[in-house]
């Protein structure tokens, strides 16, 4: 079985650490507040752990030296990029995925070796698709009248 | 030399403050509005607005030329690193000084490549042992960039050095006794200085050579 451990469980956090899951991964999800336990569902079959992420000693409670995955999912892009780099350079992580809101930063820190998720340039993207195919006309309606 | 201060905390406009009477260039970053007005009203056009980890802030304040030094003194740690890296990687600045606020991100400074740094609480804790000492060995400073570190022994009557010169004393390689202080009054260590119960000596060793000292001066 692979472990997974998911730093930050809100929105994002919360459903990675539930399809990986689902996937049969072993996940640990770490977040500052325990009511965020509540994003998991009733019943909740991994580890919750409360606590920060940039807390080494948590870290290795939460088992980051076994762990095949590291997702670090929370609210702050430099807590997370700095996360991120621990797991990856301390703890020798294989697989670490970070979230950063910040094109700018996302992309600095890609450069640099590490994988981070952008969601904002995806938004971006897709909105600037969805906005093109609108801008398309549609067929007129008299040429569906020809046809029928 | 031209200065980017990212933080107007108590400390950051201290230090703002001091180095524009020292002659210098300096820019101010300070992300909260209503500190940031504050500020405005003594350093004028020398504090911008906004936050210091986003690459266009940083590029309004000059940060491309570069700077000489950029001091990275917020009240958040992952802060304070995030600019550090971002100066130095991505625009060359050649000095970094970082401020950390929790001992326990020291670590994480270090892991990446952040010196130098300064902590309020580690150096009140370095002064509260070397007031009170409770342990044999107080590390005094660390000179991270010259792999040595300072530290003061007490050395009291059953240490085995206490009645015996330096020279006779076989200290570990990579370590050197500095000075001697003896009621009240410090001498430079040399070869012929006979150490005596009470005396507080200052060392000079490889980090990684304490416990090696600590026997041959205190026998622990």
């Amino acid at each position: 079985m692979l472990n997974a451990l998911v730093i930050g469980c809100g929105r994002v956090g919360s459903a990675v650490a539930l399809q990986l899951h689902q996937e049969e991964w072993d996940v640990t999800v770490v977040d500052e507040n325990e009511d965020a336990l509540s994003r998991l569902g009733e019943n909740w079959p991994g580890r919750f752990i409360v606590g920060h992420g940039m807390d080494a000693a948590l870290l290795r409670d939460a088992g980051i030296e076994e762990a095949d995955a590291v997702v670090v999912a929370t609210d702050g892009d430099n807590t997370n990029i700095i996360i991120g780099q621990v797991a990856q350079k301390r703890f020798d992580v294989r697989c670490v995925v970070v979230r950063v809101l910040d094109p700018a930063r996302a992309k600095f820190y890609a450069e640099r070796g590490l994988n981070t998720v952008n969601p904002t340039s995806v938004a971006i993207d897709a909105l600037l698709d969805a906005s093109r195919t609108c801008a398309i006309p549609a067929a007129p309606p008299e040429a569906e009248e020809v046809v029928g | 030399m031209y200065v980017i201060v990212a933080g107007g905390g108590k400390i950051g406009a201290n230090v703002t403050r001091s180095l524009l009477r020292l002659g210098h260039e300096v820019t101010l970053i300070e992300q909260r509005r209503d500190r940031f007005e504050v500020l405005e009203d003594e350093f004028e056009h020398q504090v911008q607005r906004g936050d210091a980890t986003e690459l266009f802030v940083l590029e309004r304040a000059g940060i491309a030329r570069p700077p000489d030094i950029v001091l990275a003194l917020t009240g958040d740690d992952e802060d304070n690193m995030i600019v550090g890296q971002i100066a130095r990687e991505k625009y060359g600045v050649p000095k970094v000084i970082a401020r950390v606020n929790d001992p326990r991100n020291q670590p994480h400074f270090d892991l990446l490549g952040i010196s130098p740094t300064i902590c309020a609480t580690s150096s009140v804790m370095a002064l509260v042992e070397h007031e009170v000492p409770e342990h044999d060995l107080i590390h005094l400073l660390e000179l991270r960039g010259e792999n040595l570190e300072i530290v003061e022994v007490q050395i009291d009557g059953d240490s085995p050095s206490a009645g015996k010169s330096i020279e006779a004393l076989s200290l570990p390689e990579g370590s050197r006794l500095i000075s001697v202080m003896r009621s009240g009054h410090a001498e430079i260590a040399v070869g012929s200085t006979v150490l005596e119960a009470g005396d507080q000596v200052l060392a000079i060793l490889e980090p990684g050579k304490e416990d090696e000292l600590r026997r041959v001066l205190l026998r622990r």
